[in-house]
């Protein structure tokens, strides 16, 4: 067997970590794919959301590893969704690849400028500025008229290489579109976690004085793992504009970042599936709960997020790898 | 001798603790420095300021010949001085083979290697090897293997310091400050750690500096000792006439308990 | 010259109102150091107290006047019985966990109280204006405002000075001033910092469900109330420094008066200014205008 093309010694696994995660990335996004393409429309559009979402919270992984909590990811989540939802409204851009790109491509610009403020914040601070940052972008878009104020605007029927999904298709095409997304984005970040940078994030956490008496500087870090984070948000943000086809405020409002770091620390950080597998659970417990009570889904979540806290710091993933050890 | 390290008139005040004055010394290449004296006189303090961890009010520091003063600990340390703590930095929630990984990839990451988009096998510099190869001599030469894939946090005091030290060392810094290396080990094993410690980084060739409070060990291992008391240096010289010096014995070692 | 009044008149109404719902906020961080997001479950549970029980027993026929003890009377009960079921009950044993963590846990207790809410009093909104325009008005030049206000602006220099007078000059004050400064220390010389955590997260609640339950008479109380209110709380407390109870009122008056000037001259700037100045204050000085000063620990 060749020497693995990263830092893993000989012993960690005995087989080369990365591939087992890239086929399992695969098979399941293969199975997702072939399980929901079977599934009724509703079910397809809530798997749609919930991966879309799930974006958002992969995004959040590097970040949350450092020991930092973002609470302004729907800055972003805003962002992207307001750029493609403009981007069809002012220059007609129907392309549901173009309107990703462009989501995700004016989330990047915002965090490069953003980050090199944000990344030397630590603890609440670091919480309580991303906060603000997206309180003032649903300031903004709140009293704009413009844009829509409160109730926003909707958003065009997409079309994907110049070719418009059929009424029947528009659920498979989207559908195809996130999970290939959200595919390349597990294994994106995963090879991103197994770089330098990548494992410097988990160093931070521990002992970040330590790591700056090694050579290495942690605010590069955190900023590299802000931008990444955004542009994820941007694109789950591009994506929901597109599958809902409606975009307002509240997609800014500091309980949408909520709601991102409620399906992180659900899933837990262990693994590239945890974000996706948080976000599915998360919106599987809001769209049944809320059918059943709907005046005792968030009752749940707040109570199934207080248990894990508790008693499974490392979320539900934590599970999984408990099985795999016995 | 070229000096690779020399300090200028540092001072340095907390409110009205004054814990250093006017230290002027000059380090040669590759001597082994044997710093004392009591806790509060200094010691740390002048590490912290040659380090970057703290800035002099007056006086400037010469790495090579370079004003190094103003710099961070990170800038520091990628000129090629490294320092080990009294109490052990590591990684708490990594096991050992992590935390060496760790500073594996901040040399790599310095190096401009093993990026996101390179694919190339990376080499580690100084040592021109693979990354696990570079991990495995490193436990091996510190006695770590047995301990390889325990959690920092769980690991006895001493393998700490090993640890802590054996991490400097990834980095093939031209000068090592060790502060307090033997502290919390016991008295039969202390020679045994520095004769490990020492050894390994002679192999690599470079410049020591370590606080020390037994004076066995500084006799053994330093062919320089330099004496802080109240924030000055009291006394510098080889050890036989500095540790006989009468301020250092007043001061320092404690008179009536003078060892030859 | 009447805009210029109506903005500063306008502008001391709703800082007063800022700081009265924000001060319990900065109470609860400056002593247990905990960022306390039910805070905004506090308020709510205080104006629906309040509007729900006002609203029945003047149905009742009970004397107008009375209302504003019912309301006092509401936000006592609320602080009495919720919060100390929660600090008991949950929060003390997280005490050890990371600040961020603790932030988070009073995340999922203000999700569960949101829900409580609404199972409780339903989704409607609740509507009890007697209290608001019994004690009529005042007039200066051609503005009027209910006298209302000015109860408002009593009460946030009430709890403002009466604060200020504890933590200084009473013996509670000190003993407390101690635990902020050092629990471990305090602890060791005897002093039950387990009883000040309890009574500091039990004044703190009430601060809210007060601020809650006199500002229920001036709008329909629904079930977002709690939601906003603490993100504009975390703003005020950010600017003026956490746990500052001085930071509380200058950031208060900061963020009352931007906004006011925001609403008569540029309406579209309202929510933005806030946040901006927020964002500001942490970029600039992230600690706040009057940041506690901490002491190191060697």
């Amino acid at each position: 067997m060749s020497a693995p093309k990263e830092l893993s010694p000989p012993g960690e696994s005995s087989l080369p970590t990365r591939d087992r995660t890239l086929t399992t990335v695969l098979t399941i996004a293969g199975a997702v794919l072939l399980l929901s393409l079977a599934a009724p429309q509703w079910a397809k559009f809530l798997l749609t959301i919930a991966l879309a979402k799930g974006l958002v919270v992969i995004g959040l992984l590097p970040q949350m590893r450092t020991g930092l909590v973002s609470f302004g990811q729907a800055l972003y989540y805003c962002l992207g969704a307001y750029a493609a939802g403009l981007a069809g409204k002012w220059f007609a851009v129907s392309d549901l690849i173009l309107m990703i790109f462009i989501g995700g491509s004016l989330s990047a610009v915002l965090a490069l400028v953003v980050g090199v403020l944000l990344s030397r914040y630590r603890g609440i601070f670091y919480g309580l500025l991303s906060l603000a940052l997206s309180m003032i972008l649903y300031g903004l878009l709140v009293k704009t008229e413009a844009l829509g104020s409160t109730d926003g605007f909707n958003v065009a029927p997409f079309t994907l290489f110049g070719y418009r999904p059929e009424q029947d298709s528009v659920r498979n095409v989207m559908l195809i579109v996130v999970t290939t997304i959200a595919t390349v984005s597990a294994l994106v970040i995963h090879r991103h976690l197994k770089t330098p940078i990548g494992r410097m994030t988990t160093a931070i956490r521990d002992n970040e004085i330590r790591l700056e008496y090694m050579g290495a500087s942690a605010r590069r870090v955190i900023y590299v793992n802000y931008v990444i984070g955004a542009v994820l948000a941007g694109i789950g943000g591009a994506i929901v504009a597109a599958a809902v086809g409606h975009i307002d405020p509240e997609m800014a409002y500091w309980t949408m970042s909520g709601e991102f770091v409620f399906m992180a620390i659900l899933a837990g950080t262990a693994s590239v599936l945890a974000p996706f597998l948080g976000a599915t659970i998360f919106s599987a417990i809001h769209s049944f709960a809320f059918d059943v009570s709907p005046n005792t889904w968030q009752m749940i979540l707040g109570a199934s997020l207080l248990l894990v806290i508790v008693f499974l710091p490392e979320g539900l993933w934590s599970l999984f790898r408990r099985a795999e050890r016995s | 001798m070229a000096l690779i390290v020399s300090a200028e008139g540092l001072n340095k005040k907390f409110g009205a603790v004054t814990a250093a004055q006017d230290i002027t010394v000059g380090i040669e290449r590759d001597s082994v420095v044997g710093l004392i004296g009591t806790n509060g006189a200094g010691k740390t303090t002048f590490i912290n300021m040659v380090t970057g961890y703290l800035k002099p009010d007056t006086g400037r520091i010469l790495f090579d010949g370079e004003d190094i003063t103003q710099l961070s600990p990170r800038e520091v340390t990628k000129r090629g001085i490294s320092r080990s703590f009294q109490i052990a930095q590591l990684y708490n929630s990594l096991t050992v083979i992590e935390n060496i990984t760790i500073a594996l990839s901040v040399v790599l990451d310095n190096a401009d290697q093993s990026g996101f988009f390179s694919f190339a096998d990376p080499i580690v510099p100084g040592f021109e090897q693979k990354p696990h190869e570079v991990a495995n001599m490193l436990l091996e030469r510190f006695q770590l293997q047995a301990y390889r894939d325990r959690k920092a946090q769980i690991l006895p005091g001493g393998v700490r310091k090993l640890l802590d030290i054996a991490l400097t060392l990834v980095a093939k810094p031209k000068v090592l400050f060790l502060d307090e290396p033997t502290s919390g080990i016991s008295a039969q094993e202390k020679f045994g750690m520095m004769d490990m410690v020492m050894g390994n980084i002679r192999s690599q060739g470079g410049t020591v500096l370590f606080v020390e409070h037994d004076m066995d060990v500084i006799k053994r291992f330093s062919n320089r000792v330099l004496a802080f008391y109240d924030g000055r240096i009291i006394a510098d010289g080889p050890p036989q006439t500095t540790l006989s010096d009468p301020d250092v014995l007043k001061y320092v070692v404690g008179g009536h308990r003078a060892k030859g | 010259m009447d805009q210029l009044i109506a903005v500063f008149i306008d502008g001391v109404i709703y800082s007063s109102w800022l700081f009265t719902s924000a001060i319990g906020l900065t109470l609860i961080y400056g002593v247990m150091k905990i960022l306390n997001i039910t805070h905004g479950s506090f308020y709510a549970l205080g104006a629906y107290t309040a509007a729900s029980v006002t609203g029945a027993l003047l149905a009742y026929g009970m004397e107008p006047l009375l209302s504003y003890l019912v309301l006092l009377g509401s936000a006592t009960a609320v602080a009495l019985i919720v919060a100390p079921v929660l600090e008991r009950g949950l929060l003390r044993f997280m005490y050890t966990k990371d600040e961020v963590v603790i932030m988070l846990i009073t995340y999922a207790c203000f999700l569960m109280l949101e829900d409580t809410i609404k199972l409780i009093w339903g989704v409607d909104p609740y509507f009890v204006a007697e209290p608001y325009g019994l004690l009529d008005s005042f007039e200066i030049g051609s503005l009027t405002y209910p006298n209302y206000n000015i109860l408002l602006i009593g009460i946030a220099a009430m709890s403002g000075l009466g604060l200020v007078y504890v933590l200084n000059k009473t013996r509670v004050g000190r003993l407390l001033l101690a635990v902020i400064h050092d629990p471990e220390i305090s602890r060791a010389m005897g002093i039950n910092v387990d009883r000040f955590y309890l009574v500091t997260f039990s004044f703190g609640a009430f601060l809210a469900s007060m601020a809650g339950a006199f500002t229920a008479p001036t709008l329909s109380v629904v079930p977002a109330m709690g939601v906003d209110i603490i993100v504009l709380s975390f703003a005020v407390v950010v600017i003026g420094g956490l746990g500052s109870l001085q930071g509380a009122a200058v950031g208060a008056v900061i963020v009352g008066l931007v906004r006011s000037i925001s609403i008569h001259f540029a309406p579209e700037l309202e929510l933005f200014v806030i946040y901006f100045v927020m964002a500001l204050v942490l970029a600039v000085r992230p600690r706040g205008l009057f940041s506690i000063a901490e002491a190191r620990k060697i």
